[in-house]
């Protein structure tokens, strides 16, 4: 909503400046989002002294004058007014200025071989007067000091620009600002003596309102003013439209804008004899057309509120109007129309056909009920003051009574929602103001709403009423205990914080993408997974929700291998989508490295990032979580976007239950698809939704202590197995041959080649030995190793490596 | 002069001069091994009569025992030589650079949530979440915004169903109806999350982030509301004054509603929180409606309070200096580099926000 100070001076009366206006409508809920002169096109012009003249030498009627605008060199400027004279002070238009009657922008021209720099200016080219017979005169004594300033400077208002919240349908209008600002005592409301009409003809149109189910239109009110005169609008009226952003373009239009701008009281002009017998009121039938006044064609749908006569659609009540009835400066008879449109008829309507308009803007918010009458007898006093005719008696059609909303409130809520005290008096001096009938029985207020608020329908409604007039900065600060009855983070919560932070620690930049994504790039990660699409997407690239967090993870890290990073590891811990329900998401933890290690390092060798990376980087998250490194669960069963030789799966114990992790190396396919520029990209994915709470309380965090000093010994062994055979199988098999002695199990080396027969491997591994009772002799030890040879052959089929 | 303190002198002289680590060993079986000389000296004893051979001996102990501290200091010294000689040799260029290690960041919207919780943990709020796909109904009808409320205009929402059922959440109150909905009162949570509208430009990003604060007991009041907001802005920002603006405003779910706008100002470029006379809105808040109470069964008469909502992104605009909320999402490495928080830098509430 656009106001000036101005207009509001109309129905203000106020001592306060424009400083104060808007800190008092911030301050009362209106917020003003700028307040700035309208145009600098008015900036342009300046004050300016002919100095001297010239007759034109090519033509009889021009002058070439010689102007002081201020600056130290006069300029030429050629001019044709008869006026234009030595030591006349007058308006001057610099090149680059628009002029506001044809808006021409002036150039550097030149005129019958002359270079005039811009132009002197008649009042009417300024739109200042009609005057237009020679430049503008203005008083020596008055502007001789002025040379050189801007001469619209101070004269036009500034815009100020409100944001006025949905509730407040009441402040679309001019009065309506000035209502509340009055309630804060910040100036008086001016009485406006609203003029009757007062006719004996009657208005000859006949309306009827359908009473059908789901009507859009309650009461519908006309005015017939026969031949009128329209015309361009009186410069008064021009220039509210104009303060505030608005184009004038005739003179019924102007008038229908500004009462609606004014009272907040949207209006509707019709060509009165186009109207082809009668007005009916009534829903659309589904498929119906008509073209509407933004010269848009309308297929209607069932069931909208129109406004129709004997042909057809005349226009969408309280949308938009339609062409074919629509006012022009030869219109002779215009029928008026005032009427009530329910906000949810409106609102689905324009939504449907994507129509937004003020006259919509207003009535789906909920326009007075009771303004009909008003806004016709304003508006026929203007029309018939500007453009005459006879104005008819008005008629009003209604198929349903309004009734004012009562409100019963008890003043004792006003401080327990508020959390201090103000007088019931000061109450009743509150609402009176804005407009509510109040009769007080003790602490009770018996209130009736205005018509015009019909935001407010029960007592917390009158708390905000009196705390917003009241001022905000009246509530007192009462500070906060600093008492917790609860943990803040759940177990779950602090495992998300925990993870990720332990995955930053490692390297990894954690980053945050949107949680949909490409569907052709989410398609190489989604597996089984519902494809879970948007309806709306904001662009055909993010049209899914991700399946997985590699679908943009992976976009991202291309992006970064274009800009030139060659070794990257990011991470992002967020919410993937398995279905469009719900809840049907789960938190995952995605990281993804490419490039090498130590890349031009003077003190290692290079190498590609390889799974072991990302292995490492998923056991050691998962045991710095307290999970147990030894209890891991590995297999070779990943998804398809890995590498199917070089990743695997990580569970929290031999059952299976909790799959924990994926980890490997993003299948070749899948880089060479995204085209990503790097030696090698591994990749993981943590589901911590899976992992099930490690620590319980302190008091189980640990077992008891336990520690030999007995001597311990070291065996190493060597055994020949299958090339598929997995490694944590072997190790697994011998600490089972006795729990209590073998203390460590490790794998030193890895070996295939010569020596060993084909589609075989050599697994090396150092078993540290201990017992908690006793020095070991030699014999235990021997038997041991025995033991763990014989236990691994006939388990595996392995053979020691002799 | 006696044989005894001839060797003495010899040997000390020997021991006095630059030999090698070899050599005094060599010394040491000459003096002292079975048939070093010093030992040979001992086993005279014996032969020697009465009235001196007392002082022989004294003297040939006191002899053996000046000798025997010479070799062992000549060894040290020689050893001690040799150390740093060795360590002279394998001097090296301590300016090169270590073996390498990649710092990772945290991202500054999850080090800004965690100091939000943490300051929220302070007073006596706990976290709660939502998910991302909310129905209708918690996202818009229970937070008394019916169907065809104007105020959903300004939602732009992401639909998922043709019917507009299963939606992209707008905002993160739809979590005060799971909340209110799960368990009984009081209520005192924060909701962390993202959030998304369907607004792409310089200022608006499709997904970002709010956090939703929820208070609910008997006599809860603006007060309350008030002191809890400025006491998180004033914790939040690190500063010692704040400027403060209560401005009333209007959300569907709270009635009376506010934006809250800190005080600022522009200093070499820079934006100082809690000075100056420009506003800048940071929240909305307001006393939660009646009607959502009632949707969720909490008795209004009995149960009031507040809630809140808070644009994480903005704040961590506000607070780290950053001015284009695109690039929170684009994944920059060097943005992520030079915005990132070190993920030791745990905020907390006894060692402070940040560094």
């Amino acid at each position: 909503m656009k106001i000036t100070y101005d207009w509001l001076k109309d129905h203000l009366k106020t001592k306060f400046n424009e400083t104060q206006l808007i800190q008092k409508l911030t301050n009362i809920g209106l917020e003003v989002e700028s307040s700035e002169a309208l145009t600098s096109d008015y900036d342009f012009f300046k004050i300016a002294k002919i100095i001297k003249t010239e007759k034109h030498p090519d033509a009889d009627r021009l002058k070439v004058c010689d102007v002081d605008i201020g600056d130290k060199i006069p300029l030429k400027v050629v001019c044709g007014a008869p006026n234009a004279r030595e030591g006349l002070i007058t308006i001057y238009a610099p090149p680059g200025a628009m002029i506001p009657k044809n808006k021409m922008k002036l150039s550097i021209s030149k005129i019958r071989g002359i270079t005039s720099y811009g132009m002197l200016c008649s009042e009417s080219e300024l739109n200042l007067s009609d005057e237009s017979d020679g430049i503008v005169e203005l008083n020596t004594t008055k502007f001789n000091k002025k040379i050189g300033n801007k001469y619209f400077s101070k004269k036009q208002p500034n815009l100020i620009d409100l944001s006025i919240t949905p509730n407040r349908p009441d402040c679309l209008g001019v009065r309506g600002i000035a209502r509340d600002l009055a309630s804060t005592g910040f100036g008086k409301l001016i009485d406006i003596k609203e003029k009757k009409i007062k006719s004996k003809l009657n208005q000859k149109i006949k309306v009827k309102i359908n009473k059908e189910k789901n009507s859009g239109c309650t009461s519908f009110g006309s005015c017939l003013i026969t031949n009128i005169k329209n015309c361009e609008s009186p410069q008064w009226l021009k220039n509210k439209l104009v303060s505030i952003g608005q184009k004038p373009i005739s003179a019924v239009v102007d008038i229908t804008n500004y009462v609606m701008l004014d009272l907040n009281r949207p209006l509707h002009a019709y060509d009165a004899d186009k109207i082809n017998k009668g007005i009916v009121v009534r829903n659309s039938k589904k498929g119906e057309k008509f073209t509407a006044l933004d010269n848009k064609e309308y297929m209607l749908h069932e069931n909208m509120c129109v406004i129709s006569d004997n042909l057809g659609v005349l226009g969408l009540g309280g949308i938009i109007g339609g062409t074919r009835s629509s006012t022009n400066l030869e219109t002779k008879n215009v029928l008026i129309e005032s009427a009530y449109f329910n906000p949810r008829s409106i609102r689905k309507t324009s939504k449907i056909l994507n129509i937004d308009t003020d006259a919509k803007f207003r009535f789906e918010r909920g326009i007075d009920p009771l303004s009909i009458e008003q806004g016709i007898n304003r508006t026929a006093e203007l029309i018939k003051e500007i453009c005459g005719g006879e104005v008819s008696k008005i008629d009003i059609q209604k198929i349903d009574k309004f009734e004012k909303t009562k409100i019963k409130f008890n003043t004792n809520l006003f401080e327990k929602i508020s959390g201090f005290k103000i007088s019931i008096k000061q109450m009743i001096v509150i609402l009176k103001n804005l407009g509510f009938e109040i009769k007080s029985i003790k602490n009770n207020l018996n209130l009736i709403v205005p018509s015009w608020r019909p935001d407010i329908t029960q007592p917390i409604d009158i708390v905000e009423e009196l705390v917003r007039i009241y001022g905000y900065d009246k509530i007192k600060i009462i500070n906060p205990e600093k008492n917790r009855i609860k943990p803040t983070l759940t177990k779950s919560q602090r495992l998300f914080h925990f993870l990720q932070r332990s995955l930053a620690s490692k390297g990894y930049f954690e980053t945050i993408t949107w949680s949909f994504t490409d569907s052709k790039i989410n398609n190489l990660f989604k597996e089984q997974k519902k494809s879970v699409e948007i309806v709306n997407p904001i662009s055909s690239d993010l049209n899914v929700l991700r399946n997985s967090i590699f679908s943009n993870l992976i976009i991202y890290l291309s992006k970064n291998l274009d800009r030139g990073f060659k070794d990257i590891c990011l991470f992002e811990i967020g919410p993937i989508f398995y279905g469009s329900k719900s809840g049907q998401q789960e938190t995952v933890i995605g990281g993804l490295n490419a490039g090498k290690k130590s890349r031009l390092s003077w003190l290692e060798k290079p190498r590609n990032v390889d799974i072991y990376d990302v292995k490492q980087v998923v056991v050691k998250s998962l045991e710095e979580a307290g999970f147990n490194p030894k209890s891991l669960f590995i297999d070779d069963k990943t998804p398809n976007y890995y590498h199917p030789g070089k990743s695997g799966r990580v569970f929290l114990n031999k059952g299976k239950e909790n799959l924990a992790a994926y980890f490997g190396e993003i299948h070749p396919n899948v880089i060479k698809k995204l085209d990503l520029k790097t030696e090698a990209v591994v990749g993981f994915e943590i589901f911590i939704d899976n992992l099930n709470i490690t620590r319980k309380s302190l008091k189980d965090q640990k077992s008891k202590f336990e520690a030999s000093d007995y001597q311990k010994s070291e065996r190493d062994f060597a055994f020949i197995v299958d090339k598929n055979f997995s490694s944590q199988d072997l190790v697994d098999i011998i600490y089972k041959v006795d729990k209590n002695l073998i203390k460590e199990v490790k794998i030193f080396d890895v070996y295939q080649g010569e020596n060993i027969p084909e589609n075989k491997k050599s697994i090396a591994i150092n078993v540290t030995i201990q017992s908690m009772e006793k020095t070991l002799q030699e014999k235990d030890l021997d038997f041991l190793n025995k033991s763990i040879i014989v236990s691994v052959e006939n388990k595996t089929g392995a053979k020691i490596r002799s | 002069m006696s044989d005894i303190k001839k060797i003495k002198e010899e040997f000390f002289s020997k021991l006095s001069s630059e030999i090698s680590l070899a050599e005094v060993n060599q010394i040491k079986s000459d003096l002292f091994g079975k048939n070093g000389i010093i030992s040979l000296e001992f086993k005279k004893i014996g032969q020697i009569n009465e009235s001196e051979r007392k002082k022989f001996a004294s003297d040939l102990n006191e002899i053996k025992n000046f000798l025997q501290g010479k070799i062992d200091s000549k060894i040290n010294e020689i050893e001690e030589l040799e150390i740093n000689e060795k360590l002279n040799k394998e001097k090296i260029d301590v300016t090169l650079p270590s073996r390498s290690y990649q710092r990772g960041k945290i991202h500054p919207v999850s080090q800004t949530i965690d100091e939000i919780s943490s300051i929220f943990s302070e007073i006596g709020f706990s976290v709660e979440e939502g998910p991302d796909v909310e129905n209708e109904y918690n996202n818009f009808t229970a937070l008394n915004t019916p169907d065809n409320h104007p105020a959903r205009d300004m939602h732009d929402t992401f639909y998922l169903d043709d019917n507009k059922q299963k939606l992209l959440r707008t905002h993160t109150s739809p979590v005060q109806i799971r909340t209110m909905l799960k368990d009984k009162p009081p209520f005192k949570i924060i909701a962390p999350g993202r959030t998304y509208r369907s607004d792409s430009d310089q200022t608006h990003a499709p997904m970002f982030h709010q956090v939703e604060g929820l208070h609910i007991d008997k006599n809860i009041n603006m007060g309350h509301l008030k002191g809890c907001l400025h006491y998180f802005i004033k914790e939040f920002f690190e500063v010692d004054k704040i400027k403060m603006r209560f401005r009333p405003s209007h959300f569907p779910f709270t009635e009376p509603s506010a934006e809250v706008d800190i005080g600022y100002e522009i200093k070499d470029g820079k934006i100082i929180i809690g000075e100056g006379d420009k506003w800048l809105e940071i929240l909305g808040c307001g006393m939660v409606h009646p009607n959502v109470l009632n949707n969720v069964n909490v008795d209004s008469k009995i149960y009031q309070g507040y809630a809140f909502g808070i644009g994480i992104d903005r704040l961590a605009m506000l607070k780290y200096g950053i001015n284009d909320l695109r690039a929170f999402f684009e994944c920059d490495y060097r943005w992520l580099n030079h915005f990132g928080f070190d993920p030791l830098d745990v905020p907390s509430n006894y060692r402070g926000l940040s560094r």
